[in-house]
């Protein structure tokens, strides 16, 4: 028996490494549940679940709800478009009022970092942050660590390289948190004006050229650029990004070894991946997306089962 | 606290031995029959029973390991969510006859998340049950075991204490103890 050291899942940053390693045996247990004939378990059949989300998502969305459903939860979504946000409520409002008909939990996404950090201090149910703006991403750090631990036999004493906009990314940020706290060697690798000024305070080295950056790492994690959160003009054009960041199959077969190849989604093909790229051996996309499910159905059973 | 021994080795070996002829008298050659360990403890006498099995039949049969942990009925109502171990069953359940094998019946929400649990692989021809220890008079649920290696009157409050050498204790013992 083990409980995890916090009541909600606001980022990597406030939870440890044993929290980390609970949520990665408990989602070896549900990838199992996930692959049986009947993919249900009843444990969390009292508990009702808000997915609140004020920004777009479909794939962590998508990956919640079937997490909540095959634990047998009750589900209710919102999203900001087409609700009374539009008509000037509050943030605190909107959740209080959800909350109001009897949510246990509440999975929130929204474009303003720290907004669930802020719930968290306002309200009982427990929160599992989806996503705060450029901040941080937890669930898919842990599924990402997940992947990484399940092709790799572990997350310790591995190199591992976050390529792209590492400026805009909370999946970047969540990934170097979670990575160094199990040990791994990380590398952040991208255009200099997408790389955060102060990075190597977080204990990770940089490095600009792509080619040296993949012959160094055992997994490479390559993130999107995210053009919408992008108010100025940080490289001179896609095509030249892609020319000089962008990663196809060539290189990858290049290497004197055999790299994992990771992408949190959704891909830009033709830009930071090629279609070669993002379809071949190396590529554990798609298993990302799988272990996505269980070690959701890991954070919220650790969560909703700890009643003290 | 006061132990008292209810099996050393030597009782243990022969009452292992008895249990798997009763299996072998209803089951003949296991071909339609399963054997599914319960987990965290029933693996270890659910392997003693199958390596036994295999050795009368000369032949090996089926075996499977459940956990019951998703299934349980006290989910949120204990302070810290109970922790899954593996479950590892390779092989089909639907039609086939079940022995569940756990090593103490207490109040009988194991067997019954355990019955809830299995449902997910399949729909079983019948399910039987077999404890080496049976708690009597102290079932919340109305399940009892059809092979039984033995029957110990207690109180709720005494416990069992199951040491097996496979679990890394030096001899296999089992005893029963109270709290003074």
């Amino acid at each position: 028996m083990s409980k995890l050291s916090q009541r909600h899942l606001l980022g990597i940053k406030n939870i440890t490494a044993d929290d980390i390693e609970l949520i990665f045996e408990t989602a070896d247990n549900f990838r199992e549940v996930i692959n049986r004939p009947i993919k249900k378990v009843p444990s969390l059949r009292d508990v009702t679940i808000a997915n609140v989300f004020f920004e777009n998502s479909t794939r962590t969305r998508l990956s919640f709800e079937l997490a909540e459903k095959r634990l047998s939860a009750d589900v209710v979504n919102f999203s900001a478009s087409g609700s009374s946000v539009k008509k000037g409520e509050t943030l605190l409002d909107t959740v209080n009022n959800i909350l109001a008909m009897k949510v246990d939990m509440v999975v929130m996404r929204h474009a303003s970092v720290g907004a669930p950090h802020f719930l968290s201090r306002h309200i009982t149910a427990n929160i599992v942050n989806a996503g705060d703006g450029t901040h941080e991403h937890p669930t898919q750090a842990l599924l990402d660590g997940f992947t990484i631990r399940q092709k790799l036999g572990s997350v310790a004493g591995k190199k591992i390289v976050l390529i792209g906009d590492i400026l805009h990314s909370r999946v970047a940020l969540s990934n170097i948190f979670a990575l160094k706290k199990l040990g791994a060697e990380v590398k952040v690798c991208g255009p200099l004006t997408l790389i955060p000024k102060y990075i190597e305070s977080l204990g990770v080295t940089v490095e600009p050229e792509v080619s040296k950056a993949l012959a160094w790492c055992d997994a490479a994690n390559v993130l999107r650029i995210q053009l919408e959160r992008q108010q100025l003009k940080y490289f001179p054009s896609l095509r030249e990004y892609t020319l000089y960041y962008g990663i196809n199959r060539k290189m990858l077969e290049n290497l004197d070894k055999k790299i994992v190849l990771m992408h949190p989604g959704p891909i830009n093909r033709g830009v930071e991946l090629s279609s070669d790229a993002a379809d071949s051996g190396h590529s554990v996309i798609l298993d990302q997306v799988e272990n996505g499910v269980a070690v959701r159905m890991a954070v919220l059973y650790l969560l909703a089962g700890a009643t003290a | 606290m006061r132990k008292k021994l209810i099996f050393d080795s030597v009782q243990l070996d022969i009452t292992l031995d008895r249990l798997c002829r009763q299996l072998v008298e209803n089951h003949g050659d296991f071909s339609e029959s399963v054997i599914i360990g319960l987990q965290p403890r029933g693996i270890y006498l659910a392997e003693s029973i199958h390596s036994r099995l295999k050795k009368l039949l000369k032949k090996d049969v089926h075996l499977g390991m459940l956990d019951v942990t998703f299934h349980r009925d006290d989910f949120r109502r204990r302070e810290i969510p109970a922790k899954a171990s593996e479950t590892k069953i390779d092989f089909v359940i639907e039609a086939k006859k079940v022995i569940l094998i756990d090593d103490v019946l207490f109040t009988g929400r194991t067997v019954r998340s355990a019955l809830d649990a299995m449902l997910s692989f399949g729909r079983p021809a019948r399910v039987e049950l077999l404890v080496l220890i049976d708690r009597v008079h102290t079932r919340d649920l109305p399940i009892s075991a059809d092979y039984v290696g033995k029957a110990v009157n207690t109180l709720a409050s005494q416990k069992i204490l199951v040491e097996l050498e496979a679990q890394g204790s030096k001899q296999n013992k089992i005893w029963l103890t109270t709290n003074t």
